[in-house]
């Protein structure tokens, strides 16, 4: 392979500032809403003492499983030893990085009291899992930026496997730590499940990758770099693997519920008769995370469509957060079975399905975290050499024709100039 | 002669130094003592006793439908109050409950249950959420950062979350918003050899459903009244040995 060359994006243009410019303003209405929220209180939330975790963690979560996940594209270089992927390990590593900041952003600021954070961190109780997490969560942005730096430095460059494979095993403790968040939950019908782990963790892969197959096409297509049709398809082909790696724990988690007399009632409520909570799990987790995006990436008809990458990628996103949304809210909206068997009532909604609306501060907040992780990333690939000059096919020294794909050229993505 | 002389500059220096050391300490050590009195007191630490702990048992067949004392009492004595918005915090509540096949039906107080192996002071990454020794589960509400992963964990609805400021406290049961609150079992009233608030209005204004006492206390009226009746413990699955147990279930 040719010795890559990396360079940071012009960033003069209009574009580009505008970009930035929009993105600093939703990063600054979420620092708004913050600190509204702590200065009100969360009454001007839609979360209650019924639903005590909303949005803010819904994407919070999402950013997060997704740090761990997109820093794979950088372990399939240094930890497994496929080369052309070493292109694209400074953007995996940046992207992680800035994940994992957007989403512990929204996390710290929708704390009752995010002015304690020094608190969160000097007192640590050891049987807490999420204090377990305050630590994997810091170590792993040190260790990603550690990564980035042994890619980034030529003198340094001999570390990236060892650290990589730090940073691998890191990552893969990380999503365990997050997934045990709800599966150490021995309250809840819809936790409490050691399963929740390993799903946690085929989220990650799958919902990181398809951020970074968006992130990078938008990238090159933005500063008409060329990005050639062969890398996107394999990273395609993983992304359906990942997909569908979702759907298998998926399947066991929900199977393993049903057969459990005691859960079935929880089931009923996801499967069938929770509304809101029943259409994201079919229509969102299942159908648009799914199967739209397996078809998309498998069907001969799209085998060369760039849009169809494109579009499966935001569809695995759009599905991801559902799946989360009903993980988290609808798993706080099934109400606590505290006498089995009884039909109950109380004036804390005892025996009833918790209402939740979201509000505009907690939206703009988790919003605001989203906008924070790209403000970083398209910052650093300015600042920094994160993006590889060329990434068409023969930069990596792929063939397209030998896994039939169209090198650019009628690529539905590709620059007007055929680069 | 330039020698001795500065060395009476330095010697004056010292002096100057010495002094100001002399009146700092003077102006610090009663800020010094007052945290060290308020450091040795520590109420809750101190008077809580590792041999008693403290337990409530509840008779459902005593417990009117239509009565509220214990909940009007807690309200009033720790200064929280519900205006039937999910928001508002519970510290204690009456449920109603029915066998859809029996009919059986009662109602009854739930609050926090106190729980020997609780799930809110395991989950709680700053250790705000604390057991005292002698069992009464409650919320240190300076480390308490308001993540509220315990009323996550709690499988009793027992734990509040404050969503807005405050007013009216009382002086006894300071509350923050942001922070997590529960029943404390009226912790001042038990330190000062008192019952809790909702035991004693039970007994006064509804039909002595309540009885708190010391579980390890074999001569004790809970302790004799759970040896001579079937009682239940809620989510006795998931062995959190509450230490709030109901009869007549």
């Amino acid at each position: 392979m040719r010795e890559p060359r990396f360079h940071e994006v012009e960033g003069r243009s209009l574009a580009y500032w505008g970009l930035a410019a929009l993105l600093a303003a939703i990063v600054a209405a979420g620092l708004t809403a913050a600190y509204f929220m702590e200065h009100i209180g969360h009454i001007i939330t839609g979360m209650t003492n019924q639903i005590v975790w909303g949005v803010p963690h819904v994407v919070a979560v999402f950013l997060i499983v997704s740090a761990s996940g997109v820093l794979n594209v950088a372990s399939i270089a240094s930890v497994f030893g496929k080369a052309p992927y070493k292109l694209l390990a400074r953007l995996s590593a940046l992207l992680a990085i800035a994940l994992l900041i957007g989403g512990l952003s929204i996390l710290v600021l929708d704390l009752g009291h995010p002015d304690r954070l020094i608190v969160a961190m000097t007192h640590y109780n050891f049987t807490s899992i999420f204090a377990w997490n305050i630590f994997l969560y810091l170590g792993f942005i040190a260790v990603s930026a550690a990564y980035l730096l042994v890619m980034m430095e030529r003198r340094l460059n001999s570390y990236s496997r060892p650290v990589g494979m730090v940073a691998f095993l890191w990552r893969l403790v990380l999503t365990t730590g997050t997934g045990s968040i709800f599966g150490f939950l021995v309250s809840r019908e819809a936790y409490d499940e050691a399963i929740l782990a390993p799903l946690f963790v085929a989220m990650s892969f799958s919902f990181g990758l398809a951020i970074f197959i968006i992130v990078l096409m938008a990238a090159y297509r933005w500063t008409q770099r060329p990005l050639g049709g062969a890398i996107l398809e394999r990273l395609r082909n993983l992304l359906g693997v990942f997909a569908a790696g979702v759907l298998y724990f998926l399947l066991v988690y929900h199977v393993t519920k049903l057969y459990e007399a005691k859960h079935r009632g929880f089931e009923y409520f996801i499967l069938g008769t929770g509304g809101i909570y029943t259409l994201l799990f079919w229509i969102g987790a299942i159908f648009l995370g799914g199967m739209v995006p397996i078809f998309l990436f498998y069907l001969a008809r799209y085998r060369h469509s760039r849009a169809a990458i494109g579009a499966g990628a935001l569809a695995i996103i759009l599905g991801g957060l559902a799946l989360i949304y009903d993980t988290i809210i609808g798993a706080q909206a099934y109400p606590l079975t505290i006498f089995p068997g009884m039909q109950v009532s109380s004036s804390f909604y005892d025996g009833v399905v918790n209402a939740y609306t979201p509000s505009l501060p907690e939206c703009a907040l988790g919003l605001g975290g989203v906008a924070l992780t790209l403000l970083i990333v398209v910052s650093a690939v300015r600042l920094f050499r994160i993006l590889p000059e060329n990434l068409a096919d023969i930069a990596f020294d792929l063939d397209p024709h030998e896994i039939g794909a169209t090198p650019n050229r009628g690529a539905l993505w590709a620059p007007a100039d055929g680069r | 002669m330039t020698r001795r002389k500065a060395k009476r500059e330095l010697d004056a220096g010292r002096r100057r130094f010495l002094g100001m050391a002399a009146i700092a300490s003077f102006a610090l050590a009663p800020g010094v003592r007052l945290i060290g009195s308020a450091q040795s007191s520590s109420p809750a630490s101190a008077r809580a006793n590792s041999k008693v702990r403290w337990g409530l048992l509840i008779d459902t067949n005593k417990c009117s439908e239509t009565c509220q004392a214990c909940v009007s009492a807690c309200a009033s004595y720790n200064g929280w109050k519900n205006e039937g918005r999910p928001t508002d915090p519970q510290w204690i509540r009456k449920v109603a409950i029915r066998d859809s096949e029996t009919g059986l039906a009662r109602t009854l107080p739930v609050l926090c249950q106190h729980c020997a192996e609780p799930a809110c002071v395991e989950v709680c990454p700053t250790g705000a959420s604390f057991r005292r020794a002698d069992g009464i589960v409650l919320v240190d509400r300076h480390i308490c950062i308001g993540c509220r992963y315990c009323m996550m964990a709690c499988p009793f609805k027992a734990r509040s979350f404050v969503h807005q400021n405050l007013t009216d406290q009382r002086p006894q049961a300071p509350r923050g918003i942001g922070t997590v609150e529960g029943c404390t079992m009226c912790v001042p009233r038990i330190d000062a050899g008192k019952v809790p608030a909702c035991v004693e209005a039970c007994a006064r204004e509804g039909r002595g459903a309540m009885t708190f006492g010391d579980l390890n206390d074999r001569n004790s009226a809970i302790r004799r009244n759970i040896a001579a009746y079937s009682t239940t413990r809620f989510r006795a699955d998931l062995d959190l040995d509450p230490s709030v147990q109901y009869q007549g279930l």
